[in-house]
């Protein structure tokens, strides 16, 4: 087998951002769901979560391919 | 497409996509500027202003197609990101935003139109530029508005909270706003742009070696599954570009606003 270490680093890394963004997303579906005229609202606030908890995973994949 | 030909044609067994995919030479020898991205972003450049120009020229009460497909756009960019973002003082921004958010979107759909098939966006010189004009602008505005010291007097000490915290909070405040603002913005459109169309080649490669060198039943098998797995995931790249296109308008919208608000 043949292959890269910082890859397999990347991988555990990106457990963390995609358990966050997992939360985040739940939190939007279940806001949604108890009060779906809040929709708008939550949709920009749940995306811009998503973008800050994803930048971790960005990051991580930026090192992956630098270090 | 070069470049899918040529990983999979060299050497024994399979060559697994990497970075080097992503250096692409130019079209001619003697012009080393002219490669593949800077094509698109001229075409992307030239289809963005092409687009507006005819869907506002000849405007009329009754709007044609095209015309009506400007004005969506450009009303869900004003409507939806500036003036929930930044407020009431959000149209004047919203030409900008929306600009913005077509040229990314277009730079980065190129990476799954036939033929070109290469964000642009993956070169990170393209989001470099445009995140340091998203820092100059709302950088600029909040000093603006406050002055120079008040500026980074408010953002590095908010009001209210006990004086030993502010050694930890201030240069925490000072580096999220003025470096991992700008960066962050640069990092995430390029990356993900990067592992979205590294995927893709895997995709499409592995597919291709699987179904002509490895052959044999399960290479026939697994092999339609990758090349069927692209068709996909195309479709699921497609809405990645899309919406990383809005994530970054969105979050220029949130800097502006957030530096044009009185109090912090």
């Amino acid at each position: 087998m043949e292959g890269n270490l910082n890859m397999v680093g990347y991988g555990l890394a990106a457990i963390g951002p995609g358990v966050g963004i997992g939360l985040i997303f739940a939190a939007y579906i279940s806001g949604v769901a108890r009060q779906p005229e809040s929709r708008g609202m939550l949709q920009s606030i749940a995306i811009l979560g998503f973008a800050l908890a994803e930048a971790l995973a960005i990051i991580g994949i930026g090192l992956a391919f630098a270090l | 497409m070069s470049t899918l030909l040529a990983a999979s044609s060299e050497g024994e067994g399979f060559v697994s996509p990497g970075p080097k995919d992503f250096d692409l030479p130019p079209f001619f020898d003697s012009v080393a500027w002219f490669t593949k991205p800077v094509l698109i972003v001229m075409l992307a450049t030239l289809l963005v202003a092409a687009f507006y120009y005819f869907s506002a020229r000849r405007a009329s009460v009754v709007p044609s197609r095209l015309q009506f497909a400007g004005e969506s756009l450009y009303g869900f960019i004003r409507n939806d990101v500036a003036i929930d973002a930044i407020g009431h003082e959000g149209l004047r921004f919203a030409p900008y935003l929306a600009t913005l958010f077509s040229f990314i979107a277009v730079n980065n759909i190129a990476g799954i139109v036939p033929i070109l098939q290469f964000p642009s966006t993956s070169h990170i010189a393209f989001p470099l530029v445009l995140a340091v004009f998203s820092w100059l602008i709302f950088l600029y505005l909040g000093i603006k508005r406050a002055g120079f010291f008040r500026y980074f007097k408010d953002m590095m000490f908010p009001p209210g909270i006990p004086i030993p915290v502010y050694f930890l909070l201030a240069p925490i405040e000072l580096f999220s706003t003025v470096i991992v603002r700008p960066v962050t913005l640069m990092l995430r459109l390029t990356f993900n742009m990067f592992a979205g169309h590294l995927v893709l080649l895997l995709f499409v490669l592995g597919g291709e070696y699987l179904l002509k060198e490895y052959g044999g039943f399960v290479g026939i098998a697994a092999g339609s599954v990758s090349i069927l797995g692209s068709i996909v995931l195309t479709f699921f790249e497609g809405f990645v570009q899309l919406l990383q296109a809005y994530v970054f308008t969105l979050l220029t919208a949130l800097y502006i606003g957030g530096a044009l608000a009185d109090e912090h």
